[in-house]
């Protein structure tokens, strides 16, 4: 057994907290997502869903950052219909230790979605949040900065490199320029960008083991939220569709054509 | 009533996106306002006022605005909000940083990205990686948008004489502290701006092999860009990525070379003018959006290609 000192057993102390980890069901990032004939939406019957990518990377870090004692629990939440318990599973499958759904069948818009995830922070009180930085369904890159906006907790958005140092948390983002890091005050939101990390495959014997683990289901109204959305959808329509050109013998006529035909060199 | 752009800029100069921005704002019924927050960037406040169709730029000079960090300026926007309908930002990284959070803390959702205003109310945006565009009316008072760049021509940079006013600073929130930054350093345009972007795949093969794309890209004068494929090797940094996730770009010329053009890499440059795809796999799904399809090796053709064009 090891002994610390005294002042070593604080520092681990101050290193334990617990991680939330947000995670929503998406269209899987192989499907190409079409409008419904109609223009009313987007056609996701018989559609391929999956957790999407950036928090599948969410929950990685998290684990990483459990693995390497710096978290003592990670609770996975995920917001919508039933069929979000599997991805609440799937991602304790890849280790996280409990889940929560705020189940509902409605339209949950980024705000809606970080006004639940409040809720669930005053409940459980995490030392950290962390998110994808974006979901690849409507792709509005919102709810980790609304949470924090919400929290009045720092923000660590489109995060390459997480370390936690003491009460503080060192964040590498990529930026439009290149990397920039920050020091933020813990509690705090962080949303993973994409070389964050790269998520754990899943073993079977772990969604055995994920499927007793336990998940607590609320809904909107338990929590006391309005989720009414903001924004109507008026309609949805496919971009004009680029129609593909010719094929060129060699460099010359490329050459040729870039200069004669497009006149764009 | 008025619409609100804040400024993208690094204290010196005022980012071009910035000029996409007022773009959009401009196609509302009311005026444009710009606000300047920075540190020493009383410059930019200057080339702001040169910004043609603005009434005032707003100036909020202080330390704590030097690196606009979201915790520090939303309180400012927030502090300003009650006298705007819209509040608007090019969606760059430090706009898509900061709106959210400030839409959140005044209580209305945001429109992210979008790329045109049908009315004072209701804006387009692509979704599903650009695969299908919605049409969203907000039903909120001030409406909280961050602006496509690729969706809006940048107003001119001169012609205008808008007042300068500064603002009152609000109190350093104490949640977020700049450490340091690493800019990738280049020559070249820069990459949402450029009118010619050279972009590399993974059959570029190593971050060695990509000097063949800039030398390509240093001869037509043109920025460098890459797949997520090639980024995730480490051929190039990350802010060459062009995607659904990275930059979006539409340049006059877009070269994909050995880029096979997963829905994702198209999300970002399928509105380019001309697309010209250099692949060995005449199958690649990028051969369907380009103007000019190029089968062959690249390690062979794009030297030819650097050749032809010195003719």
């Amino acid at each position: 057994m090891t002994v610390h000192s005294p002042r070593v057993q604080r520092a681990i102390l101050e290193d334990e907290m617990k991680i939330l980890v947000a995670v929503k069901r998406a269209i899987d990032y192989n499907v190409k997502a079409r409008p419904k004939a109609d223009g009313t939406g987007v056609e996701l019957a018989n559609v391929k869903m999956s957790m999407n990518p950036f928090d599948e990377i969410a929950v990685e870090e998290a684990i990483r950052l459990q693995e390497a004692g710096k978290a003592t629990e990670i609770i996975a939440v995920s917001v919508g219909p039933a069929t979000c318990q599997e991805t609440l599973r799937t991602a304790m499958a890849m280790g996280a230790d409990r889940g929560i759904l705020v189940q509902t069948d409605s339209e949950t818009q980024p705000l809606a979605v970080a006004k639940l995830l409040k809720a669930i922070v005053e409940r459980e009180q995490p030392g950290l949040v962390l998110l994808g930085k974006q979901a690849i369904d409507d792709d509005s890159n919102q709810t980790g900065q609304m949470l924090a906006g919400l929290l009045g907790w720092a923000q660590g958005t489109f995060a390459c490199t997480v370390l936690p140092e003491g009460d503080s948390l060192l964040v590498k983002r990529e930026v439009d320029g290149g990397i920039q890091s920050l020091t933020l005050k813990l509690p705090a939101v962080v949303t993973a960008d994409l070389r964050l990390n790269e998520p754990r495959y899943v073993k079977l014997p772990n969604i055995m083991k994920a499927k007793k683990k336990p998940l607590d289901i609320f809904s909107p109204a338990d929590l006391g939220i309005d989720i009414t959305p903001r924004l109507k959808l008026v309609k949805v329509s496919e971009p004009p569709a680029r129609v593909g050109g010719v094929k060129v013998a060699d460099v010359e006529e490329l050459v040729a054509k870039l200069r004669n035909e497009a006149k764009v060199i | 009533m008025t619409a609100l752009v804040i400024a993208e800029h690094n204290n010196q100069t005022l980012n071009v996106a910035t000029l996409c921005a007022v773009a959009a704002a401009a196609e509302l019924s009311g005026g444009v306002d710009i606000l300047v927050a920075g540190h020493q960037c009383q410059a930019v406040a200057e080339q702001a006022a040169q910004v043609p169709g603005v009434g005032k730029i707003l100036l909020a000079d202080a330390a704590h605005y030097a690196h606009a960090l979201a915790e520090n300026l939303a309180p400012l926007v927030l502090s300003l909000s009650s006298a705007y309908s819209h509040l608007l930002v090019a969606a760059t990284s430090n706009g898509k940083n900061l709106m959210p959070r400030v839409a959140a803390m005044l209580d209305v959702a945001q429109l992210s990205d979008i790329i045109a205003v049908v009315s004072d109310d209701t804006f387009v945006r692509p979704i599903y990686a650009g695969n299908v565009l919605a049409t969203f009316q907000s039903l909120d008072a001030i409406k909280a948008i961050t602006v496509r760049m690729t969706g809006f021509d940048a107003v001119p940079a001169t012609g205008g004489a808008a007042t300068i006013e500064a603002v009152a600073i609000q109190a350093d929130a104490g949640l977020s502290q700049f450490v340091s930054e690493e800019l990738t350093k280049s020559s070249r345009p820069e990459l949402t701006a450029a009118d010619i972007v050279v972009s590399g795949g993974r059959g570029v093969g190593s971050a060695e092999n990509f000097a063949l794309i800039e030398r390509l890209a240093d001869q037509l004068g043109a920025a460098v860009g890459a797949s997520r494929a090639a980024v995730d090797a480490g051929f190039v940094p990350n802010d060459y990525q062009v995607g659904q996730t990275g930059k979006c770009v539409a340049p006059t010329l877009y070269v994909a070379v050995g880029i096979s053009g997963a829905i994702q890499h198209l999300a970002g440059m399928k509105d380019s003018k001309v697309i010209v795809a250099i692949n060995k796999d005449e199958e690649a799904p990028i051969f369907q959006v380009a103007d000019y399809g190029l089968v062959g090796d690249l390690f062979k053709e794009v030297p030819a290609l650097c050749a032809a064009l010195e003719k």
